[in-house]
């Protein structure tokens, strides 16, 4: 595989956010230039005078990206460079919350840029704060567990259908753990002319406090008990479904990180693990997961 | 180094950094179990295990000992070992 | 050609004239016919721009740092609160060092809500990095235009430039305007061809995170090119004169300032009220003079050092005021005065605040309270000239 995100970066031993860089931009080319906010993956790969960027990338504001990508395209189709793919790669922080004008304005504009989150479901880069990709009880620095809290007390916002509803036409969710998937689906949404925008399940070893090694299999495990369903929507219709053989309870998911510790310390964990697993349960339901 | 105009940088320029200093266990490839899936090469967030000659080597220069790799070889040929500083 | 036309068409075929290549903005009174006029022309097939309309005033000026990073000339037109919503975007792309162009129609900020013109919003962005240009009248906002690109793209500058001008009172405005000529104007401003850009072929990386090793540097070089820029701003004065004719001063222009005792500082286009004030006052032999400030960030301390040396009392009159010190450019003055051997008093006058005219008796008023104070009657040094008492 080709790589464009080179070694030396700063991001935690065992982050999964480089392999997911990496992995897009393998499927991507060198033929890309691409804007990031500010955010983990931002500080990691670009401290002067360094950078792991291989392809032309520019980092301007937290919450801009996606106009700063919309200036990008604008520019390069003005000199008649309409054969370079642009893409946002940003995470859910500077995406799903501060971020949201921007990308409205970007979707509803009809820019051909790529809109890639990486989520790993809180605002790490200042110390695991909530964002409104917390799934729902999760304990993060904003949102901790205690003798009056269960964590997070919100679900996650659904942000691929608010691409859905500005008639972006391709959206697709992507996991780590599934490189060839990922990478495809990178693939499809270049060629689909206009916007697109693709969330990737990237675990954080700091945020998410699980053991070395486990990165990849955090996030596949995100998948198989059905808390992170893979699937896309081409033109406003569901167009595929990864479908779960086995499904496993969400505890096998829950129990391996820090952030859901709470859960099984108290005795209303059990609760809140059945409203999780009632997440799961409904998106099995959603979108066909389980044949 | 005179300092550029709008921190401009060169491409790839990390890399002048070692992160392997970073390493607490190092993985060891087990040559003879290995099936060349290249599964710890796509995984690996350090993109330092290639084939060199055939067989897979991490990069020890940036190999953070992140673990990754040997959890994810199918044929457990990756182990991880404490390094001696 | 001359023309009698709206303001905001005049500054509209300004910018077409400097063929941007990249047009993002967002509408707010009394911004909104710039925009609108520029539209039109894009409409008409007379302007080849990529004219973006985004979401809001952040994303306009955000889009234009992704623009300008890829070597594009870029525009945009604000005021007021949009200002303000692109507040956390103008440090970023100066620091950035990108050469972007942008019209402020000078507005209050609220609250209270107010459309109306003063030059609270720009003055407050004076620590941004941008280089700040005030105009007088139409014809001077127009002749900025291609001035502030000239200044912005200088690879020796590369800093944005915003070509200020006061809300309705020019924006609105119909006045007998010459009209740039295109062939003129491309003599005068050469296309923009940046050294470094977002290129597949060379893939840079712009934007990086410097640290605390560096980020003094980083600062200073900005400041040093802000610093450069006041040569700049005077030769694209003199350059743009050569080929146009038309003149207005450098960093900053005088008017009856050779003997006069009591000299007036301003920007904007209040001074058009106050030359006529200075032939009247003149005419009853008042010493009365004016120096007017072009060019507000750079800050021309020692143009003023030179031009003010002479004066017995200097009346800064501004529509902005600094809330809980004086006003910015009476403090800017006093700063730039306090090291040089100049020693009369310095009167701040704010007035003209959210679209209260500023009226040949306020002007006198300001003399008379200057005059005494040049005799040595100590008043207040810092007033709002136009308060209405009777309503606090
Ligand atoms: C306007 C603004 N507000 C807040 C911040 C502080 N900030 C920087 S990164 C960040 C969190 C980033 O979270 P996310 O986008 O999820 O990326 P992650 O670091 O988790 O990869 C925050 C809050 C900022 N830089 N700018
Ligand atoms: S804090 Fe989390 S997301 Fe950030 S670099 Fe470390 S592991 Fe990656
Ligand atoms: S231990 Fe981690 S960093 Fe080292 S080679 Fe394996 S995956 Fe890469
Ligand atoms: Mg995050």
């Amino acid at each position: 595989m080709q790589n464009l995100f080179a070694p030396g970066h700063r991001a935690c031993a065992g982050c999964a956010m480089p392999t997911t860089v990496k992995l897009i931009l393998d499927a991507a080319g060198p033929n890309t230039v691409v804007a990031s906010p500010t955010g983990c993956l931002e500080v990691v790969s670009t401290p002067y005078p360094e950078s792991a960027w291989m392809v032309p990338w520019v980092h301007s504001l937290f919450e801009n990206a996606s106009a700063v990508a919309s200036g990008i395209e604008v520019a390069l189709k003005r000199f008649g460079k309409t054969d370079i793919n642009i893409l946002v790669i940003g995470g859910d922080g500077s995406t799903l919350d501060i971020g949201m004008g921007c990308i409205s304005g970007m979707f509803d504009r009809g820019h051909n840029v790529k809109y890639i989150c990486y989520d790993n479901e809180a605002y790490m880069n200042t110390g695991v704060q909530r964002s409104s990709s917390t799934p729902y009880g999760t304990s993060t620095s904003t949102t901790p567990s205690g003798k009056a809290s269960f964590g997070n007390p919100r679900p996650k916002k659904d942000m691929p259908a608010i691409a859905v509803a500005h008639k972006v036409p391709y959206v697709a969710t992507a996991s780590v753990a599934y490189p060839v998937d990922l990478r495809n689906k990178v693939k499809k949404a270049i060629a689909t002319p206009g916007p697109a925008y693709l969330q990737v399940n990237a675990p954080c070893i700091t945020g998410w406090n699980f053991e070395a090694g486990n990165t990849v299999e955090l996030s596949r495990l995100s998948v198989e008990t059905c808390l992170w369903p893979l699937y896309e929507y081409i033109n406003g219709e569901l167009a595929s479904v990864k479908k779960i053989r086995s499904k496993k309870p969400v505890e096998e998911y829950l129990k391996v990180q820090g952030r859901y510790r709470h859960l099984f310390k108290s005795p209303d964990g059990a609760e809140l693990i059945r409203k999780i697993q009632a997440i799961a349960d409904a998106n099995v339901k959603k979108f066909g997961l389980v044949d | 180094m005179k300092l550029t105009i709008g921190a401009v940088v060169e491409p790839g320029s990390t890399m002048v950094t070692k992160t392997g200093a970073w390493r607490t266990f190092a993985p060891v490839v087990d040559h003879k179990k290995c099936i060349k899936c290249s599964l710890c090469e796509i995984y690996c967030p350090e993109a330092c295990i290639h084939q060199v000659e055939g067989l897979f080597v991490p990069d020890l220069d940036y190999c953070k000992g992140c673990g990754i790799c040997s959890h994810e070889c199918p044929r457990k040929a990756i182990t991880m070992i404490l390094e001696e500083k | 050609m001359m023309k009698v036309i709206e303001g905001s068409h005049a500054v509209a075929h300004a910018v077409m004239c400097c063929r941007p290549d990249v047009i993002s903005a967002y509408p707010i009174t009394p911004q909104t016919h710039i925009v609108e006029h520029l539209s039109q022309l894009v409409a008409d097939g007379k302007l080849n721009t990529e004219f973006l309309t985004v979401d809001s005033e952040f994303s306009a000026l955000s889009s234009l740092v992704g623009a300008s990073v890829v070597g594009a000339r870029c525009y945009s037109s604000t005021t007021s609160q949009g200002l303000a919503l692109m507040w956390e975007v103008l440090y970023n792309s100066s620091g950035l060092r990108l050469p972007l162009v942008m019209t402020v129609a000078n507005r209050a900020l609220g609250a209270p809500l107010n459309i109306w013109n003063d030059q609270q919003d720009s003055v407050g962005a004076r620590d941004s990095g941008w280089i700040q240009l005030y105009a007088e009248n139409v014809q001077e906002a127009v002749d900025m235009t291609p001035q502030a690109y000239k200044i912005a793209e200088d690879p020796d500058i590369l800093l944005p430039v915003m070509v200020c001008m006061d809300g309705f009172i020019l924006t609105h405005v119909y006045e007998p305007v010459y009209l740039l000529e295109q062939d003129k104007v491309d003599s005068y401003l050469p296309p923009y061809r940046p050294a470094v850009v977002l290129d597949t072929a060379n893939p840079k990386t712009f934007g990086a995170f410097v640290d605390p090793s560096k980020f003094t540097e980083y600062r200073y070089m900005q400041w040093d090119a802000q610093i450069r820029a006041k040569q700049k701003i005077v030769d694209a004065a003199l350059d743009f004169q050569k080929i146009f004719g038309r003149y207005y001063g450098g960093l900053i222009d005088t008017y009856h300032a050779e003997d006069a005792e009591i000299m007036i500082v301003t920007m904007g286009s209040v001074i058009g009220t106050i030359r006529d004030c200075i032939d009247s006052m003149r005419a009853e032999g008042i010493k009365v003079g004016l120096t007017k400030i072009r060019s507000y960030r750079p800050f021309p301390a020692e143009a003023l050092q030179k031009a003010l040396k002479d004066a017995s009392v200097i009346a800064v009159i501004e529509k902005d005021t600094t809330v809980g010190n004086q006003s910015a450019l009476l403090t800017d003055l006093k700063a730039a005065l306090y090291n040089s051997k100049l020693r009369m008093p310095v009167l701040g006058f704010t007035a003209g605040l959210g679209g209260r005219d500023i009226t040949v008796t306020d002007i006198r008023k300001m003399v008379e309270i200057s005059s005494r104070a040049k005799d040595g009657v100590a008043e207040s040094d810092y007033q709002f000239l136009d308060l209405k008492k009777e309503l606090l």
